[in-house]
């Protein structure tokens, strides 16, 4: 097998082509190779959430997957959701109800959110709970994580009647 | 002391216009955190920048017979290897002991083992390398060869004689101990109408920050100084270690603090692979980058409780408590932890053990001591969930013998509200707290009665309910008799810079540190209130050591309590300067101005005298026009530590509602309520939001967060697949309440906030467990974690 590999890929809306070692994983990628410190590394193993990043619309680990098997992919971060401003009223509603606090584990939590939100239906604060286990946030307590999204889903609900 | 609504609420003495005090303003860093935009040391890079891998014990005791690194020192990418006897010569071991804590030692610990490893995960060899990858593909290359010694692992019989000394020069295996004994404690338990005994356990637990320790050292042989960018809670502190074993003065160090991800305790230490890290840089004359990654973390950030205590508790047959006795013994590793050291968790047990009960007799003896497993020392609520949960298990144990309400023996005992001063039979002293405000409070916001009817309703449908409480008093603001007093150079005192800019805005710099509780925010909000700006135009810098007053960071909930009063009187000096220029430009009286929403007025009216930049544009870029002999001073400095308390102790109580599944041990939590008395609330958002992560890290050490090790030394569960935390789905939604008893040790009187959730949860949620279990006769459960096996066999069903 190939030490290294060349692939092209779509992140954050611009295209990419990168030499990388096939060993390393999505989020070393984006943070080392491309400078997209936004995602972060809590675990490595799968565990935290603090890596959360789309690919091809789904959300997944930025440490469980390699580099290597986004050639050709479209890789949405923090970075770009932040800019495009998809995600602006849950930044707000976290902003506002303190939903963080070191915010480590945030771009992960509001990738994660917007991943059930974007369902279209309002879920309820025990679907929320539930949604974002996957995620580790060792300041909240989860307390004020669940209220901020809450108030997305019924604002966004009310906009869209 | 008034009780206040849930909602901000302005205090009186304090709401000038612009007054931000007791107000939910948001924290002015929040939204780059949300848009990936922050910069944690996990993210510095610097020209030049190598990284550093370890390698690591797998032992837990063992003597390195044999290390060559030629073949790492070749391989790719590789910089240096460095083993423990070469580090020597760069940095110098250091000893975590401090003089007040009497007969307390340790042995000198290395930035890397030099001969011997004393626990699993401690770093033997150094890699660095142009990438971590790298580094850590040439660790695998050293050839190492050890011999293993016989780990001492279990505290219990530390002390046999037949166990081997892990310091045969300190003689035997104990680090520190202390005992107690105030009043007439074995009168009073033979004057007890019953006796409870009970052996309490609380497990080894450890901090899991989000962003694991992360450090880059970037020593300048050009400029002959040190820079290093470290998530760490206390920049000066650090300073002087780096520059003390390094051999440098404090002024050829800087240490930078940017965003951090988590700290709780875990990044207030010497951590002997960040000495090396900054020792590798002074050594490679280049910066060099080190975090740990999970497993490193499990291994090495310090662990924490880990007590045995055996409790008695004494009650009268009308509910008063006659006497407290207890004996705790813990197992702190193979070294106390520098510069803390690690007899502060055992010490504040004895001190805080029975605290909120007025009971003269009590009887204290607590044992530390040292083993071969990963070094524990001072995390989040130290040593708070340990006297909590043996005084609040003895209190409802004593309550259940004698069949009395838990909230009722609890009223019965607690110190009234009018009872202060006060000193407590462990000698701790308090200033003013409220017990029985904050009981009363509590059963309201949780409607107890109804409570009860639910649990003994649901009993009778087969469905197991508990309620359980836990009255608690934390330390906070603490002085100079925490650290200072034993000979660490930790400051108790903080201070805070406030300037004029040269358009009317205003900047803050501080001593104390951000971690996210929101420091900078409360920092923004006295220096607002006290200078009469709108908080917009208040600009927050922390965190560097060339830039802030010195200070002692951010720890022991002095953040708001200390660093808050220092940014609220710097905010009034620099009222007073720029009213005594403004008055010069005006040719007017200072004392008849004032400063509301960034203009200067006629005091007691809203009449514009003359804006602040104008007065920035005057004294800075015209002082020419001012009148002869008259300089602006448009910058104050003022420092603050609290003096006439060791501590501002606040109090609170806990409760907490659970269901507990018979059938598969499983608890439920349902519902948690905490009512705390931290003073002067300054912003009662980021006060909640302190308890509900604190009652969070309190339930997770409770219910599901155990460090488990086996005989030979082997953490067997180091990583986040097999250490539980609590996520989301697993936790209860919280009801915050308060009371606000505000400390006369300072203007502003707030008492800090941060410990409060963490001291008082897991004796709440035992508490609970007990209550629910009782009609089915288990046996009382007292050993932490809560697990799903334990209750199946407190229940006997397995």
């Amino acid at each position: 097998m190939n030490e290294f590999c060349d692939i092209t890929l779509t992140v954050n809306g611009e295209r990419v082509s990168e030499r990388v070692e096939a060993r390393k994983s999505l989020v070393d990628f984006l943070r080392e190779d491309l400078t997209l410190t936004g995602s972060h590394v809590g675990c490595e193993h799968g565990v935290c959430g603090a890596c959360t990043v789309r690919v091809n619309g789904e959300i997944v680990r930025g440490c469980l997957m390699l580099a290597v098997q986004c050639d050709g992919a479209s890789v949405e971060t923090i970075e770009g959701v932040s800019d495009s401003g998809e995600i602006t009223d849950l930044q707000n509603a976290f902003q506002t109800r303190n939903a963080l606090q070191c915010g480590f584990c945030t771009p992960g939590m509001l990738l994660t959110a917007q991943d059930l939100l974007s369902s279209g239906h309002a879920p309820s604060r025990d679907e929320i709970r539930e949604h974002i286990s996957g995620n580790y946030c060792r300041c909240t307590g989860y307390h004020a994580i669940v209220d901020a999204v809450e108030a997305v889903a019924q604002a966004r609900k009310g906009s869209r009647k | 002391m008034k009780i206040v609504a849930d909602v901000p609420s302005p205090l009186t003495a304090l709401d000038r216009p612009n007054s931000y005090i007791g107000r939910a303003v948001p924290r002015p860093n929040l939204a780059r955190l949300t848009q990936g935009r922050a910069q944690y040391v996990s993210d510095v890079v610097l020209p030049r920048m190598a990284h550093v891998a370890f390698l690591r014990s797998p032992y837990a005791h063992a003597r390195i017979v044999k290390l060559d690194k030629s073949k790492a020192e070749t391989a790719k990418g590789v910089v240096a290897v460095v083993t423990g006897a070469e580090m020597c010569k760069v940095i110098t071991p250091w000893v975590g002991v401090l003089s007040h804590l009497k007969g307390i030692k340790s042995a000198p610990q290395y930035a890397i083992a030099v001969d011997r490893a004393c626990w699993q995960g401690e770093a033997v060899c150094a890699v660095v390398a142009r990438t971590r990858a790298e580094a850590e593909d040439a660790c695998e290359l050293i050839d190492i060869e050890y011999e293993e010694l016989t780990p001492v692992t279990d505290p219990e019989t530390a002390l046999d004689p037949d166990t081997p000394v892990i310091h045969p020069e300190l003689g035997d295996n104990l680090t520190f101990e202390r005992t107690l004994d105030a009043g007439e404690v074995d009168k009073a338990f033979n004057e007890s109408d019953a006796v409870v005994e009970a052996t309490f356990i609380f497990g080894r637990h450890t901090g899991v920050t989000n962003e694991p320790r992360a450090i880059v050292a970037d020593w300048n042989p050009g400029e002959q100084r040190l820079t290093v960018y470290q998530g760490t809670q206390a920049p000066h502190m650090m300073m002087n270690l780096f520059a003390k074993h390094l051999g440098l003065e404090e002024h050829q160090v800087r240490v930078i603090t940017k965003d951090v991800g988590g700290s709780f305790g875990i990044k207030v230490h010497t951590y002997a692979d960040e000495m090396a890290t900054v020792a590798l840089s002074k050594l490679l004359k280049r910066p060099i980058k080190f975090v740990a990654d999970r497993i490193e973390s499990f291994v090495t950030d310090i662990h924490a409780r880990d007590h045995r205590v055996r409790g008695k508790i004494g009650v009268k047959k009308d509910g008063t408590i006659t006497a407290f006795e207890i004996d705790d013994l813990t197992g702190i590793g193979p070294y106390s932890v520098y510069p803390r050291t690690s007899g502060i968790e055992a010490n504040q047990v004895v001190n805080l053990t029975g605290g909120p009960y007025k009971c003269p007799n009590y009887r204290a003896r607590a044992r530390v001591v040292f083993q071969n497993k990963n070094v524990m020392c001072q995390y989040r609520a130290v040593g708070h969930p340990i006297a909590t949960g043996v005084t609040e298990g003895l209190v409802d144990l004593a309550a259940a013998k004698i069949g009395m309400d838990p909230a009722e023996l609890r009223r019965k005992n607690l110190y009234p509200d009018d009872a202060y001063p006060a000193t407590a039979a462990s000698g701790i002293k308090f200033e003013k707290l409220s017990h029985h405000a904050s009981l009363d409070k509590i059963l309201a916001m949780m409607d107890y009665k109804a409570l009860c009817a639910e649990r003994d309703a649901k009993r009778l449908g087969g469905v197991y309910r508990g309620i359980g409480f836990a009255s608690f008093i934390e330390v906070t603001n603490p002085s100079a008799a925490f650290y200072g007093v034993g000979g660490a150079r930790i400051s108790s005192q903080d201070g805070a810079t406030v300037r004029l800019d040269a358009t009317g805005a205003i900047f803050i710099h501080s001593g104390v540190t951000e971690q996210g509780q929101g420091a900078e925010a409360v920092l923004a909000q006295c220096v607002a209130s006290a200078f009469g700006v709108p908080i917009d135009r208040v600009r927050v810098v922390t965190g560097d050591t060339d830039n802030v007053p010195y200070g002692g960071g951010t720890w022991a909930s002095r953040a708001a309590g200390i660093g808050g009063e220092a940014a609220w009187q710097a905010g009034k000096a620099l009222r007073q300067n720029v009213l005594t220029a403004a008055a010069s430009i005006l040719q007017a009286q200072p004392d008849g101005l004032d400063i509301v929403n960034g203009v200067v007025v006629d005091k007691g009216t809203t009449r514009e005298r003359i804006s602040l930049d104008e007065v920035a544009r005057i004294c800075y870029f015209r002082p020419d026009t001012l009148p002869p002999g008259f300089q602006a001073e448009l910058m104050a400095t003022r420092h603050y530590v609290p003096r006439a308390w060791p501590f501002a102790f606040t109090n609170g109580i806990q409760a907490s509602y659970l269901e507990v599944d018979i059938d598969t041990g499983f608890v439920t939590l349902l519902k948690h309520w905490c009512v705390e008395d931290c003073g002067t609330v300054i912003n009662p958002q980021l006060v909640d939001e302190q308890i509900r992560g604190g009652i969070v890290q309190g339930l997770g050490g409770a219910l599901f967060e155990h460090c488990l090790y086996d005989e030979r030394g082997q953490m067997l569960n180091g990583n986040m697949a097999d250490y539980l935390v609590p996520m989301a789905v697993e936790m209860p939604d919280m009801e915050i309440g308060h009371v606000v008893t505000p400390t006369a040790d300072s203007e502003l009187g707030a008492k800090g906030a941060g410990e409060a959730g963490t001291a008082g949860a897991p004796a709440a949620v035992m508490n609970a467990i007990n209550d629910a279990l009782r009609p089915l006769g288990a046996k009382p459960m007292t050993e932490m974690p809560f697990t799903p096996g334990r209750v199946l066999r407190a229940l006997g069903r397995v």
